[in-house]
This record gives structure tokens, sequence and C-alpha cells, in this order.
């Protein structure tokens, strides 16, 4: 087993279950992960897609459902000039830790130096801030501007 | 957040997430190599790095591997940043970053 790429922790002022719905609940991303929209049957090996106005971002297949606790993925870009790179995975960890929940996010089996490994670095960190964020405020963070704006 | 600010206020910590940001998921003995600093005084850092949140570290067989943890300082610059602000100041970064560049 190689080791993993990106691990990002987070900790969160809520409780486990209301941080899992907001992995699963298409209407839940699409608040924090900046207009994405997640479904799927949520059973291993279902599929599963997030979807941006209809049009599908990140797609693949369950690997683990464990409510409240783990849930993993695999993590295929949709978007034309990363077809060609190889389907990575994601596990989200959560623990109860007091008043608080820890949420790990591990991110393994990227093509190094693909295109999906660079914009994962600056990706995971805006989508669990405005995730904390909405969580412990029940406001998002607003979207990023493109660097040419 | 004041212990992000408090592990952020020290040289020695601030080159150890450089040397992370420039290769992720190290051992203890890889971010010593090369640093003109203690195993000691690394292993001080990394737990106050730890306690803030800023490093993950992570058991891989019998290593213990450490990762940079950005989200506590992104966290901080939502704080400021307002959303009509950050192309700007992307590009002021950048035009900064390319005229301090210094020929190699």
């Amino acid at each position: 087993m190689s080791k993993p790429d990106f691990i990002y922790t987070t900790y969160i002022e809520t409780t486990p279950e209301k941080l899992w719905l907001a992995l699963t609940d298409g209407d839940f991303t699409e608040r924090y992960w900046f207009g994405h929209r997640v479904a799927s049957a949520w059973e291993i090996g279902s599929p599963y897609r997030f979807a941006k106005q209809d049009k599908t971002t990140i797609a693949g297949k369950v690997l683990a459902f464990e409510p409240p606790k783990r849930l993993s993925y695999t993590w295929d870009n949709q978007k034309p000039d990363l077809k060609h790179e190889r389907s990575s995975r994601v596990t989200f960890d959560i623990e109860p830790r007091g008043k608080v929940v820890k949420l790990t996010v591990t991110h393994d089996n990227l093509d190094e130096g693909g295109k999906t490994f660079s914009d994962i670095s600056g990706g995971w960190p805006m989508v669990l801030a405005s995730l904390k964020s909405l969580l412990e405020t029940g406001q998002p963070l607003p979207p990023m501007s493109s660097p040419a704006a | 957040m004041d212990e992000v600010f408090r592990a952020l206020a020290d040289a020695s910590r601030r080159a150890l997430l450089d040397r992370l940001h420039a290769r992720n998921g190290q051992t203890l003995n890889e971010l010593c190599d090369g640093l003109a600093m203690t195993r000691q005084a690394v292993t001080k850092h990394l737990g106050i790095l730890e306690e803030a949140n800023l490093v993950t570290t992570l058991r891989h067989g019998r290593e213990k591997l450490h990762y940079l943890n950005p989200v506590p300082i992104h966290q901080i610059g939502e704080r400021w940043i307002r959303k009509f602000e950050r192309g700007k100041l992307t590009a002021l970064s950048e035009l900064k970053r390319q005229l301090e560049k210094r020929d190699e």
C-alpha cells in the first residue's frame, strides 16, 4: 500500500450524524461544496456522482458506507482533460471528540504530478472550511472567484 | 485560532511546513535530514504544529508520516478576505512573487 497523497483534518462543532448528512445529502453539499450536489443509493458498490447545474463533475462508486463513521468512494474527475487520469480514492473518517467532531479526509492513489493532484491540493481546504462554516454558523463561505477576475 | 498564530510565529516551524508543502507525508527522519535543528527540537516543533492542527500525522506500517494541513490557514484567510477581493489579491501575490523571483 502506497502512502496517502493528502490528509486534511478539521474540528467542527456539530454531531457525527449532522456531519454524516452533510457529506451524503445533495441539498447539503450544494450549499457548502460550491454548488455541487451529491447523489447516490449509498450502498457499497453503488455509483455516486457530484453534479453542478445537472452536469456531472465527479463520479465513482461507494467503497465504504458506515454511518456515521466512515465514508469512502472512488474519485473520477469528469472534466475532459482529466478523464485519462486513474481513479483515486477519498475517505472521510468521523470521530467524536467531546463537544466537537474530528473530520479526517484522506485522498490517495492519485497520479503524482497529474492535474487532479494539483486541483485537489487547493480544493479540499476550501471545501472543508466552507463545510465547517455552514455547520457552525449556518452560512457557507462565498465561492472562489477565478484568479483572472 | 490563537494556537494557529502561535504555531506560525516561529521561523523553524514555518520551515517545517515549507518542507511538507514541498513534499507531503514525511517521516521524522526525513524532516530532520539537512536541517540545522536537533531531532528533539524538530519533534517539539512538530508537536506544536500538530496541536494547532497545521500538521496531521498518520501511522503507515511502522512509520509515522506528517502531512501539511492547510485548513486552519484557509479559515484565517476567509475571515478577512471578502469575495470580491480575492481575484485582486491573487493577482497581487502573483505579481510580488514574479518580481521577487531571483534568477537561479
